[in-house]
């Protein structure tokens, strides 16, 4: 990609979102639209800037249990993923329960788990939650890697005596790497929505992550700091997103097709 | 005189040693006469039925000697490469026997194998690619660098060791190959269809390294190919096969010298034994 194409990839959508936000500032004023239900973009920054030692506050303790949350997924993840490909037995015993739990939604669950866990340790639940709702892609992803090491690889690995984890090491993970690091971007954002739905069911309790905040400005119709949260929560999102796709890139360029530049 | 009864002892027991060791000599050349007239591998009665019903190779025996180059040569579906997985050990014969006589019917350990892909690990360089036996041995990366090195110098690839597989051409991935199957300095090299996916031009350049290779290694060669002139080439002998059910239909002997070259390959000698081949696979078809 050249030094033009790599200017017009970012200037493009930074132009179309700047007129996106020129519009809304626009359209607000002229219509007179009342702030509690549409702010302005400016009326939003000054609401970022007002509260922002509560919202960074906020923003740590969501960003913690996301962290967290994702971290213990890739472990849980790719551990029971080693473990389901080691073993069919143990996989088709496991398999539909880590099924079950992935399609249950989170919201319904949580009720439950805060209950168990007790409601003075609502961040554990929350980690609890969101891991439930990140772990699967992993372990699905992963799973599928770990199955999917080339057979004549296979055969070359039995032929030269290999152990059990030889395979598992020298072949079978690196073979799963694209496929594992294309779950823990699902993953990735997966964490964070598992933490905000879960705060959200939560309710106050003890945890003020920035689901709390949106709650908290929505109660008392401060629209302004509701979306000022919103966009912190999305500049979150994004910047899990492009950090696991940076180590996605970092990983795999010079070897998978997916992330191999080629010449046009 | 009383002297002389010890001397005649030592003189008497040294005629027994001598004795003994010229039957030790004599049972020494027995061994080596026995193992040169053994095969190196003794194919007898080998059947292969897959899990499906389908009989994949019917009562197949045969002889490799040390040190040949054999080609097995067949349509798709004649269980030619079933066989090379049989030999190597990736299969077992439904039923029948696979010996090894010349090592106590031990197979042995290193032999080298090169599939119809280059089969190379994409994510590793192709330093670590020709490593992986070795690796997988327990040498240490330091310990098999110059075995690695002197392989692909072997294939003509030494400046390419830090390369990634995905920029290496085709017929480069295949020398990679074949380097990481000699690098363990096998006895045995099986090769199942190793250049087929190549352009004409590249196969028979890599067909006369082949050869230069296996004329300074002493390796013993089996070749899977359906090429009727790549076999002719390259073998001393062709082990013709036919499908449904696979079975060795005829045992061609191509005694030409090497090194061959392409005088031989535009000769009408080399014209009338792919005739030979191709009328043995004929009637193969035919039946």
């Amino acid at each position: 990609m050249n030094a033009e194409n790599r200017f017009l990839r970012i200037a493009i959508p930074l132009l179309v979102g700047i007129a996106f936000l020129l519009l809304w500032e626009g359209t607000v004023r002229y219509f007179g639209i009342r702030e509690f239900l549409l702010p302005a973009p400016t009326r939003i920054a000054e609401s970022l800037v007002e509260n922002f030692g509560s919202l960074m506050g906020s923003l740590w303790i969501t960003l913690r249990i996301t962290i967290a949350a994702f971290f213990l997924a890739c472990v849980g993840g790719v551990g029971l993923a080693i473990l389901f490909s080691q073993n069919r037995a143990i996989e088709m015993a496991l398999f539909p329960y880590a099924v079950i739990l992935q399609v249950t939604p989170v919201v319904a669950i949580a009720p439950l788990i805060l209950i168990w866990v007790g409601f003075d340790r609502t961040q554990l639940a929350l980690l609890i939650l969101a891991w439930i709702v990140a772990f699967f892609p992993i372990l699905s992803n992963t799973t599928l890697g770990l199955l999917s090491a080339d057979h004549n690889l296979r055969d070359l690995f039995k032929l030269y005596g290999a152990t059990r984890w030889q395979v598992l090491t020298e072949l079978q993970l690196p073979s799963a790497t694209p496929y594992m690091l294309a779950g823990m971007k699902i993953s990735g954002g997966l964490a964070l929505i598992g933490t905000v739905v879960a705060e959200f069911a939560a309710g106050s309790g003890t945890s003020t992550g920035l689901a709390w905040r949106i709650i908290e400005a929505g109660n008392r119709l401060d629209i302004p700091k509701m979306f000022a949260a919103l966009l912190l929560l999305s500049v979150l999102g994004i910047a899990i997103f492009l950090g696991l796709a940076w180590a996605e890139h970092a990983l795999l360029k010079r070897w998978h097709e997916s992330a191999v530049r080629r010449e046009e | 005189m009383a002297g002389l009864g010890p001397a005649i002892h030592v003189f008497l027991l040294f005629l027994y040693m001598q004795e003994d060791v010229d039957a030790r000599i004599e049972s020494a050349h027995d061994i080596v006469g026995n193992n040169a007239m053994s095969p190196l591998i003794d194919i007898s009665g080998v059947a292969k039925t897959y899990g499906s019903g389908t009989l994949a190779l019917s009562n197949v025996s045969t002889r490799i000697e040390r040190g040949s180059f054999v080609s097995l040569v067949g349509p798709s579906g004649c269980g030619k490469s079933t066989l090379l997985r049989m030999i190597a050990g990736l299969i077992e014969p439904s039923s029948g026997t696979i010996a090894w006589p010349q090592t106590e019917n031990a197979r042995p350990k290193d032999i080298g194998f090169v599939f119809q892909d280059a089969t190379l690990m994409p994510w590793a360089r192709v330093l670590d690619n020709v490593y992986l036996p070795l690796k997988l041995k327990g040498l240490s990366l330091k310990e098999a660098e110059p075995r690695i090195m002197d392989a692909l110098a072997r294939v003509g690839l030494a400046d390419f060791a830090q390369s990634f597989p995905r920029e290496l051409s085709g017929g480069m991935k295949m020398r990679v190959s074949i380097a990481r199957a000699l690098v363990t300095e096998p006895p045995v090299l099986l090769m199942d269809e190793p250049f087929a996916a190549l352009d004409e031009f590249t196969r028979e350049k890599l067909d006369d390294d082949l050869l230069d290779l296996w004329a300074s290694q002493k390796w013993t060669v089996i070749f899977v190919t359906h090429s009727v002139y790549e076999s002719v080439y390259l073998s001393e002998r062709i082990l013709v096969m036919g499908a449904r059910p696979g079975r060795i239909l005829k045992d061609i002997a191509v005694d030409v010298p090497y090194p061959r070259g392409r005088p031989f390959r535009e000769s009408p000698d080399f014209i009338a034994r792919c005739a030979e081949v191709s009328a043995a696979l004929g009637e193969g078809m035919k039946r």
